[in-house]
């Protein structure tokens, strides 16, 4: 069936000297849909993120993005041609004020080829969109550094980091780690609104019910290899899923 | 007893128009730079032909200094060689005059480009690696260029070309450089907060979202040092034509250590403190120069003592102690 | 062949300038700018011992090397031990103390020190003499080098590989936090890799500066092509040192027999520009040190 698929991810693998991060995994994602991709600590999530978007070279496979075959291709060129990602480990430019920090996205060649990214007044656009992500523009919130912002606006600012370019897909590394249980459920609507908009995210997450809400199908990772796929109920209740999770049960 | 730290007042410092409203904030804005820019374009009058030389000099250093702290403190590159800069603007004026004939008019512009564009260009290959390498090669092609010289006995090899010409009079010579100074300082203030500062400094911070970003870091960096190289080699154009000679000396290890030295003075990161602190060292090493070597070494102790002692340096340390009133209470 | 002798002389010096740094950055990442400083001054102390002291060149040897561990330590006590992590405030540092003690020792005047200026002093070598190997004549002092550089790469891996200081600078180099939960101590093995590291640049100037004489300039040299070692080989990685010693060692004598003396440096700068633009890690180069981890 010829299926339109946005990303196709073939066979990757990379290993770092002894230790296979990420053995032969394969996946496709279509538009507007929402895979989770999970798994125990260490089962390579963040090592298959980092080559998909270019900031490592896999040792085997081929990624192709919207026809185009993407394995290889430098970060910024991948996010200019619309897959964009998220940081697992928080790094604002701390030396600049919220609004600012978009700005730099929207400096980007895919902003600027569009006539509004040419003529719109960037400052007004950044403070758009962190209004929309939630950042109140009359309490000055995104006029602060963007080091002395907690946690929630900060995994915000990268959300919007990633909105300011227009994306097409979306990965988003563990973005509800360490947030508290309201200020997760306050974001859940905005990553709906996005897929709504027609954004296709990749959710890696250990937090699997609000995850489950989200996701339309989800992919368990473990020790590097991909171990189950299919729809959150079914994958759930695999039994190589149960083990990565739990461990064998002990024979009588 | 404990040190109580107050800021002074909640007031935000009002960017822009704004700033007309409120006569304080006239006076803070204006008041430093004022002082700066009149200061600079007075001075002359008071110097004797001696003072005058050595403030020219002092410019020129003030804007190796300038370039060394856009680079370091905004872009997070650190470029030890700043006689690289000097060298390759001094040399292509130098032997544009000398070869072609071409008055100072014609061959300063063109060697601050020309120069700009060697350099940068010899220093893109370390752009896409980690800070060091950068900083380790920008500090190995000067002394390079240096062994090169003598031993293809190149323009003018050890001796080095003299009898080029040199500027009208003094007041060229003065009025050349000084605006050139302040022009550049306020222009990259500027810089840093548009667009392409902000990129700058982003990738300063981290460098990992600017690429997840869509930007090319490597495009920007280069685009960074060739700014800073511009100054520089402007600063070397305006020196082979000041003194009407060039050689190897335009290479020389001070023109990469006073800067530096001048940067952790008055500040990383401030623009305006390295500007000062080269103003303050450059007298100082003349003052010094009938010791010998000893000023190389005085300067690399007050270089040593204020990265160990007090990194922020003179400028932030000022203007902390504006904001910021402290004094010991009883708890 | 007589390329060959005079080849692997030339990589033998490489290699012993260059493995003093190459251990202080394996081990703790700073890279010490002083290295070539400390060279010279060991050069310098050495004269003044055997010729202003009178004292017996084997004591004067081991007197100044230990001094140029002392001086190691010391460096980084009191000057590199605050700023480590911060790699440019570290080059930055440890260059400002090298043209301290370089432009120091050219100072003339100052409490009647009279600088040490001009091609005059001169350390005898160890052997006088020549021999003939292979046909080649080749002088005693050049024999020593290349023997004195396999017995040092040799000592220091049995030292790095079986003895427990050894190992903990390998760890320490290899993973610092994972040494230091082991109870490894990273400033003390940093002081210690330092003190060995200057001690190593003065071992190498006391067997290389009898082929010539000692200058202060030199400094800045043996700095350089430590430095040049390094990249072409990769930071921090000590086979690719000594390879790259033997490539520049052996590209270098090539490009004198060709096309004379001239243009040795240039070789030097091209090599270096070729390796950033082809293999930017060095030749042996861990190619994760490019890679910064997310």
């Amino acid at each position: 069936m010829g299926e339109a698929f946005l990303l196709k991810v073939e066979k990757l693998s990379k290993a770092f000297g002894g230790v296979h991060a990420v053995v032969n995994v394969s996946f496709q994602l279509a538009p507007g849909k929402v895979l989770g991709i999970i798994g125990p600590n260490g089962s390579g999530k963040t090592t298959l993120v980092n080559v998909i978007t270019g900031f490592i070279h896999p040792q085997s496979g081929r990624i192709y993005f919207k026809d185009k075959d993407i394995t290889g291709l430098q970060p910024h060129k991948i996010a200019n041609l619309g897959l964009t990602r998220t940081f697992q480990v928080m790094r604002p430019y701390h030396s600049l004020s919220a609004f600012k920090n978009i700005i730099v996205p929207l400096n980007s060649p895919r902003v600027k080829k569009t006539r509004a990214g040419r003529l719109g007044d960037k400052d007004a656009v950044a403070i758009d969109i962190l209004e929309d992500i939630g950042f109140e523009r009359d309490t000055r919130v995104p006029f602060k550094t963007a080091g002395s912002l907690p946690l929630g606006y900060l995994k915000r600012l990268e959300l919007a980091r990633c909105i300011a370019l227009k994306p097409e897909v979306i990965i988003c590394d563990e973005v509800f780690s360490g947030l508290s249980m309201s200020e997760i459920t306050s974001l859940i609507p905005l990553l709906e609104r996005l897929q709504m908009d027609g954004i296709a995210l990749i959710m890696i997450e250990h937090r699997l019910r609000e995850l489950f809400r989200l996701a339309n199908r989800v992919m368990v990772m473990n020790f590097g290899q991909k171990i189950a796929e299919g729809p959150p109920g079914v994958v759930m209740s695999d039994p190589a899923v149960k083990e990565a999770y739990m461990g064998k049960e002990k024979s009588p | 007893m404990r040190k109580k730290r107050l800021d002074r007042g909640v007031r935000a410092r009002t960017e822009g128009i704004y700033a007309l409203t409120s006569w304080s904030e006239m006076g803070y804005l204006i008041f430093p730079r004022g002082v700066l820019i009149v200061g600079l374009l007075v001075l002359p009058i008071f110097l004797d032909l001696y003072g005058q030389r050595v403030l020219c000099a002092a410019c020129i250093y003030a804007l190796l200094a300038l370039g060394f702290d856009f680079l370091a403190g905004y872009v997070g590159v650190v470029c030890l060689g700043g006689s690289l800069f000097i060298g390759s603007g001094g040399y292509i004026a130098g032997l544009l005059n000398s070869h072609f004939g071409w008055p100072a008019l014609v061959t300063i512009p063109l060697a601050t480009v020309g120069g700009a564009l060697f350099s940068t260009l010899i220093l893109i290959p370390c752009l896409r690696l980690r800070g060091i390498y950068f900083a380790i090669i920008s500090f190995m092609f000067p002394l390079f260029a240096v062994y090169i010289i003598i031993a293809l006995n190149i323009f003018g090899g050890t001796e080095g070309i003299s009898a080029l010409d040199t500027l009208p009079n003094s007041w060229v010579e003065l009025y050349l450089i000084i605006p050139i100074l302040l022009i550049a300082l306020f222009a990259l203030r500027r810089l840093v907060n548009e667009d392409m500062g902000l990129i700058l400094r982003g990738i300063k911070d981290n460098d990992q979202a600017v690429k997840a970003s869509g930007i090319d870091i490597t495009l920007y960096r280069t685009k960074a040092v060739f700014t800073a190289a511009l100054i520089g080699c402007f600063g070397g154009a305006y020196l082979s034509h000041l003194y009407g000679w060039l050689g190897i000396s335009l290479f020389a290890m001070d023109f990469s250590i006073l800067p530096i030295a001048a940067t952790a003075m008055g500040g990383m990161g401030t623009l305006a403190g390295p500007v000062l602190g080269a103003l303050i060292l450059t007298p100082l090493s003349e003052a010094l120069r009938g010791f010998g070597q000893l000023r190389v070494v005085l300067y690399c102790l007050i270089l040593i003592g204020f990265l160990v002692y007090k990194p922020e340096g003179f400028l932030s340390y000022l203007q902390r102690k504006y904001e910021q009133s402290e004094h010991w209470e009883e708890v | 062949m007589e390329i060959i002798i005079y080849g692997t002389v030339n990589s033998a010096i490489f290699a012993l300038i260059a493995v003093g740094f190459t251990l202080v950055y394996g081990v703790s990442r700073v890279p010490n700018f002083a290295h070539g400083s400390v060279y010279v001054l060991v050069g310098f102390l050495t004269w003044t011992l055997l010729n202003d002291l009178k004292v017996n060149y084997a004591a004067a040897v081991i007197i100044a090397l230990t001094i140029a561990g002392l001086l190691g330590l010391v460096i980084y006590r009191f000057v590199l031990i605050r700023l480590r992590g911060m790699a440019t405030s570290e080059i930055i540092a440890s260059f400002a103390v090298s043209l301290i003690i370089l432009e120091g020792l050219r100072m003339q005047g100052i409490g009647g020190f009279k600088g040490f200026i001009g091609p005059f002093y001169m350390l005898r070598p160890f052997v006088e003499g020549k021999s003939t190997v292979f046909g080649v004549i080749v002088d005693y002092q050049r024999l020593i080098i290349i023997a004195m550089g396999l017995i040092v790469l040799s000592l220091l891996w049995g030292f790095t590989h079986y003895t427990r200081i050894g190992l903990s600078l390998r760890a320490i180099a290899q993973d610092e936090r994972a040494a230091m939960m082991l109870g490894i101590n990273s400033d003390r093995t940093a002081m210690l890799s330092l003190t060995i590291g200057s001690a190593l640049a003065g071992l190498a100037a006391v067997i290389i500066l009898p082929l010539g004489n000692v200058t202060a300039e030199a400094g800045y040299r043996v700095l350089i092509y430590a430095l040049a070692v390094c990249i072409i080989g990769g930071l921090g990685s000590w086979a690719g040192a000594v390879l790259a010693s033997f490539v520049i060692g052996f590209a270098m004598k090539l490009s004198t027999f060709f096309f004379g003396a001239m243009w040795e440096s240039v070789v030097l700068v091209g090599t270096i520009i070729l390796i950033l633009l082809f293999r930017p890690s060095g030749l042996l180069g861990k190619q994760k040190e490019l890679e910064e981890r997310v």
